[in-house]
């Protein structure tokens, strides 16, 4: 991102900093509602309040080929009761930075600057024992595999309550009633018998409402959702898809919904981030991104998922591979793989990374991509090929 | 449940069965004639010789022999040396034929000896073993967790009997700062019981302690990079639950089994010990009893030795199905 | 490149009018062991239980389903890679599934297997060269020293670099990786693919390029394709022709466009109600929302009659006695088949845009 960083935010490194906690530092470090939401990138779509903000992300990690950028600059921000889908292949950094809003990333060697604020608070920089309390309490995530996401030597009623009293300072008793009111929330049937159960007597599609149960027991205000339905069935993700919908309407939370399936973007979505190579590519609410999507990569994307109502047309893959996250291209971090860089004058997307704008000039809908006339190209290309 | 317990008796009962058979065809195996030995060299006329072994029923056929050995364990025989008979009561192993002491009697004062060390050495390697072992896994890469793993590795290369004996050594006879090997029945003096094996425990767990925190090191590393550990922590568990209660359980499913295999290793460990620290356990019995083919007391120890092992294997079984649920239902 | 190879080959099974392949009432029972109190029960698993069509040379087979369903199973059973329990797998007419290791050499050429990881199913240890090499020594296809010149016509044809043919597995992508395991595949010039979720452990742009590959080939080479995944879409559009798998059991079969257009067994209609699409987004009016209840049924004890009673919205008393035989019904066009006592077209289930 190239959106100056305010004079009195300090790029704050996890692990080194552990030592300065300061919960009233995150008030004097982000900027004021309205100034932020003036800067590219940050808009929300809805322009709601957001409880979620997540601005300028840089994730880095060494590795043996050295150091690797995995998120690069990533800013977005989810109000409460809205669903924000991270799409992207594996290796865009979709996992690796809601895996940094966890906190879950590994803090000896994950270098993490920026700043990801929970309603306001700041939660880069905090100690490992601040950290703790967020985790699972405000801030709960659902696992892309319930087969091995849960502990399979303990009940999941265990698994459960240990969840609820990590944060409630609640007899067992207590904890039981609140587990077996979750486990009903979700859709298990016959609470009471399954309480007992573990995780293997459970079929794939209940461990995930279990999971499920898990997450939402201490009422969190974001869910942030890893897959939750890839390893599925369909029929079984359908449930679970309709789950969280309906969830997400009684609880009201945000939910960050990381997904490399389009289909469920379009079933789950109010807002849509492209990542590619660890960079946000396109942000827009959903109808925006994947109904007028302005970036090459989204459209060859699009383009290449064969959809169970479209007919025998060739696919049309994005050719090549994604780049290494060691050596980035210079320019757009797409461009050699993008079939309409020759139509952007004086080489630029070789040589200068575009920024993120808005695509009409203003409003929500931006995109990382110089080509002038995305619209037109869209309509008069790549639409016709979508059906 | 039932099910479980009882298959482990069925192939525990075979092993011991075949263990007695085995020892017993070792009896008439040996190139030894346990008649000559008791008649001894000098005064043995050849009447003598044929009582003895009329006495000792070597002349019956082999068939009846296991049968009459095996029957005395469960209901106790009677045996006649030069007109004075000798009650050997159930469980009789016969008698010994250096001591003529019944072997029963030998091993009951024997047995608790070697318990005792092997109890020792199991609770050694699976606290401080398993413990270190954890610890280097959440610190993997560091350091400490890599001297640690080297220092393991430099101690596993050395053979036990080394190490014990300069320990026995130094620090018992030339700095004296740790006792002397002794034993004392624990239901005479528990604190002399104790200090008596403090060094041989010492000694023979963290030999054995440096195998186990590797073992357990492996196992945790590759457990804490289990999903579920993921979870644990995105519940907002301290780092301390989510080792300790969360992958300690997992990662020690892959230590009890070689706990269980390794068992038996530990008996033969324990003659070494026993041996250097001067202590009358089964393993120094044995070793007496193989340098004068004493045959009824190897056979009676070796007896012994495969029942204590069936046990501990099914101990194993036991504290498996403890920790995994899984387990219980097959 | 080797465009032409196979087409000589292909060509006259299917002027012969037979079918290239023919499944017939295969079953595959794998017995298990359960603890029951004392004693034991012996149960079996119904994997595969009567599973039956042609494929013609050239053409390509969908094997669609959820976990469980016997898919895979099947897959495995007509490359013999599991001897089935019954049934026939006639392969030209002679039927394989009974034939003993050495007897079935020959057939192992022309039945080839592309599996669903790139990642585990090719040997870490061995360059990609020793890999496509090896089944051509073993069925003696190249003269001595040609080897290499082979395996860098095959690396070309599924799009790779024919000077890589030194590296090891781990020097590529899933997406390359897939594609040295249909190289391997292609080497022994076969007649019939099995390609099972050749592509659901892809990315969604490489996925494409791989479907594209396995197109030209079926195009270019003539050769026939058995594609067994639960990607509704991915079958949509690489399949002519679709069978929908449910318990071990086909439970509905025909022509592509029927079975996406105008599908009679409910649980054909759930599988694509369930599926995500698009189409919604791009101001299509969403589909009618079927939701099934609970999940699949463990194949050790399915339920009587039909198999998919306990799920369906449409199931009576019949259901649960009778089972349902996989025949034509009245509404259906030629060769399409339900095993449903309640069929009955659908035809609003994908959002027909196009």
């Amino acid at each position: 991102m190239s959106t100056p960083a305010p004079e009195d935010r300090k790029d704050t490194m996890v692990g080194t900093a552990a030592g300065e906690p300061a919960p009233d530092a995150a008030a004097k470090r982000g900027p004021s509602i309205a100034t932020r939401e003036k800067r590219q990138g940050t808009l929300n779509p809805s322009g709601e309040t957001p409880y979620l903000v997540v601005e300028d992300l840089t994730v880095k990690f060494p590795t043996a080929d050295g150091v690797v950028s995995a998120v690069n600059g990533l800013s977005y921000s989810v109000p409460l009761g809205r669903t924000l889908a991270i799409v992207g292949e594996s290796g865009s950094g979709k996992s690796v930075s809601s895996m940094a809003v966890m906190g879950l990333h590994d803090r000896k060697r994950t270098k993490i600057t920026g700043s990801i604020r929970l309603g306001g608070d700041e939660i880069v920089g905090l100690p490992e024992n601040e950290l703790m309390k967020v985790r699972g309490d405000a801030v709960a995530m659902v696992f892309q595999d319930p087969q091995s996401s849960l502990h399979p030597l303990y009940t999941v009623g265990n698994q459960i309550t240990e969840a609820y009293r990590v944060h409630h300072k609640v007899s067992k008793d207590v904890a039981k009633k609140r587990a077996l009111e979750m486990l009903d929330l979700v859709g298990i049937p016959n609470p009471i018998r399954r309480f007992k159960q573990y995780p293997h007597e459970f079929s794939g599609g209940m461990r995930q409402r279990a999971m499920i149960a898990m997450g939402l027991v201490n009422d969190p205000k974001l869910v942030i959702a890893d897959e939750p339905t890839t390893a599925l069935d369909v029929t079984v993700q359908a449930q679970i898809l309709d789950l969280l919908n309906n969830l997400q309407k009684e609880f009201g939370s945000a939910i960050v919904l990381i997904t490399h399936d389009l289909g469920v973007v379009a079933e789950m979505a109010d807002d849509v981030l492209v990542m590619y190579a660890g960079r946000c590519v396109e942000y827009g609410t959903a109808e925006d991104v994947l109904a007028r999507p302005r970036m090459p990569y989204t459209w060859g994307l699009l383009e290449s998922i064969p959809t169970v109502s479209a007919a025998n047309e060739r696919l049309q893959p994005i050719k090549g591979l994604p780049p290494s996250l060691l050596s980035l291209p210079s320019g757009c971090s797409f461009n050699p793989r993008c079939p309409y860089k020759e139509r952007v004058k004086g080489e630029r997307c070789t040589t200068e990374l575009p920024e993120l704008l808005p695509v009409d000039g203003a409003g929500a809908h931006t995109s990382r991509c110089h080509l002038h006339d995305k619209a037109s190209i869209y309509e008069a290309e790549v639409a016709p090929r979508l059906g | 449940m039932l099910y479980f317990v009882a298959r482990r008796l069925v192939s525990a009962l075979s092993v011991v069965l075949v263990t007695l058979i085995a020892t017993f065809a070792l009896f008439f195996v040996a190139p030894t004639d346990p008649a000559a030995a008791i008649c001894g060299e000098r005064n043995c006329t050849m009447e003598r010789y044929n009582e003895i072994k009329a006495n000792l029923h070597l002349d019956r056929p082999k068939v009846q022999q296991f049968a009459e050995y095996t029957a005395g364990i469960f209901v106790g025989r009677t045996f006649e040396t030069s007109g004075v008979k000798q009650e050997c009561t159930v469980p009789c192993l016969g008698f010994s034929f250096k001591s003529d002491r019944p072997v029963t009697e030998m091993l009951k004062t024997r047995l608790p000896v070697t318990v005792s060390l092997v109890a020792g050495y199991a609770v050694l390697v699976l606290t401080i073993g398993v413990f270190v072992g954890s610890m280097a896994a959440k610190r993997r890469g560091t350091l400490g967790d890599r001297a640690l793993m080297s220092s393991t590795l430099i101690m596993s290369s050395v053979p036990y009997y080394i190490v014990a004996l300069m320990i026995s050594l130094y620090l018992t006879i030339l700095y004296p700062i740790l006792p002397r090997g002794s034993y004392t029945p624990i239901s005479e003096n528990p604190g002399k019981w104790f200090a008596g094996l403090i060094t041989p425990w010492l000694v023979i767990g963290i030999y054995n302690c440096t195998q186990y925190a590797r073992y357990s090191r492996g196992s945790m590393v590759e457990t804490l990079s289990e999903d579920y550990i993921r979870t644990a922590r995105a519940k907002g568990l301290s780092d301390r639950s989510v080792t300790y209660k969360h992958a300690l359980r997992s990662g020690l499913i892959p230590v009890i089994t070689i706990f269980g295999l390794d068992i038996a290793a530990s008996l033969s460990g324990a003659i070494f010990t026993e041996r250097i620290f001067d202590l009358p356990g089964l393993g120094n019995l044995v070793l007496q009893s193989l340098e004068t083919y004493d045959l009824p007391v190897i056979m009676g120890t070796v007896l012994i030795a495969s029942v204590v092992l069936v046990a501990m294997n099914f101990l194993v079984d036991v504290m498996y199905s403890l920790i995994d649920p899984r387990v219980r239902l097959s | 490149m080797s465009d032409n190879v196979r087409m000589v080959d292909a060509v006259p099974a299917a002027q012969a009018g037979t079918p290239l392949l023919q499944v017939r009432d295969l079953k595959m029972h794998f017995p298990i062991k359960e603890a029951a109190g004392l004693g034991r029960t012996k149960k079996v698993v119904q994997a595969v239980d009567g599973v039956s069509f042609d494929l013609s040379a050239g053409a390509s087979l969908g094997l669609v389903g959820e976990s469980g369903c016997g898919k895979s199973t099947t897959g495995r059973m007509i490359t013999r890679l599991l001897t089935p329990t019954a049934g026939q797998i006639l392969f030209k007419g002679k039927d394989i599934a009974k034939l003993k290791e050495r007897e079935l050499r020959p057939f192992r050429r022309q039945l080839q297997i592309v599996f669903q990881d790139p990642y585990s199913s090719l040997n870490p240890r061995q360059t990609v060269s020793n890999i496509i090499s090896t089944p051509l020594r073993v069925h003696n296809l190249v003269k001595k020293g040609k080897e290499l010149d082979r395996v860098q016509e095959l690396l070309e044809r599924v799009g790779l670099n024919p000077e890589h043919h030194n590296r090891y597995p781990n020097e590529f992508s899933g997406g390359q990786r897939q594609r040295i395991g249909i190289a391997r595949a292609l080497a022994v010039e076969p007649e019939v693919i099995i390609a099972d979720e050749p592509v659901s452990a892809l990315d969604v742009s490489i996925q494409a390029q791989v479907m594209n590959l396995l197109e030209d080939l079926r195009r270019d080479l003539g050769i026939a394709f058995v594609f067994i995944a639960h990607d509704l879409g991915v079958v949509r559009h690489f399949c002519d022709e679709v069978a929908v798998m449910y318990l071990g059991k086909i439970v509905e079969q025909g022509p592509r466009d029927q079975i996406y257009g105008a599908p009679q067994h409910p649980y054909t209609q759930a599988l694509l109600s369930a599926a995500p699409d698009l189409g919604t987004i791009r101001g299509v009016p969403p589909k009618e929302r079927i939701r099934l209840v609970g999940d699949v049924p463990s194949p050790i004890d399915p339920p009587s009659g039909c198999r998919f009673r306990t799920r369906c919205w449409k199931a009576e008393d019949i259901c649960a006695t009778q089972e349902p035989p996989l025949e034509p019904k009245p509404l259906s066009t030629a060769g399409h088949v339900a095993a449903c006592h309640f069929a009955e077209p659908k035809v609003d289930l994908t959002a027909a845009s196009a």
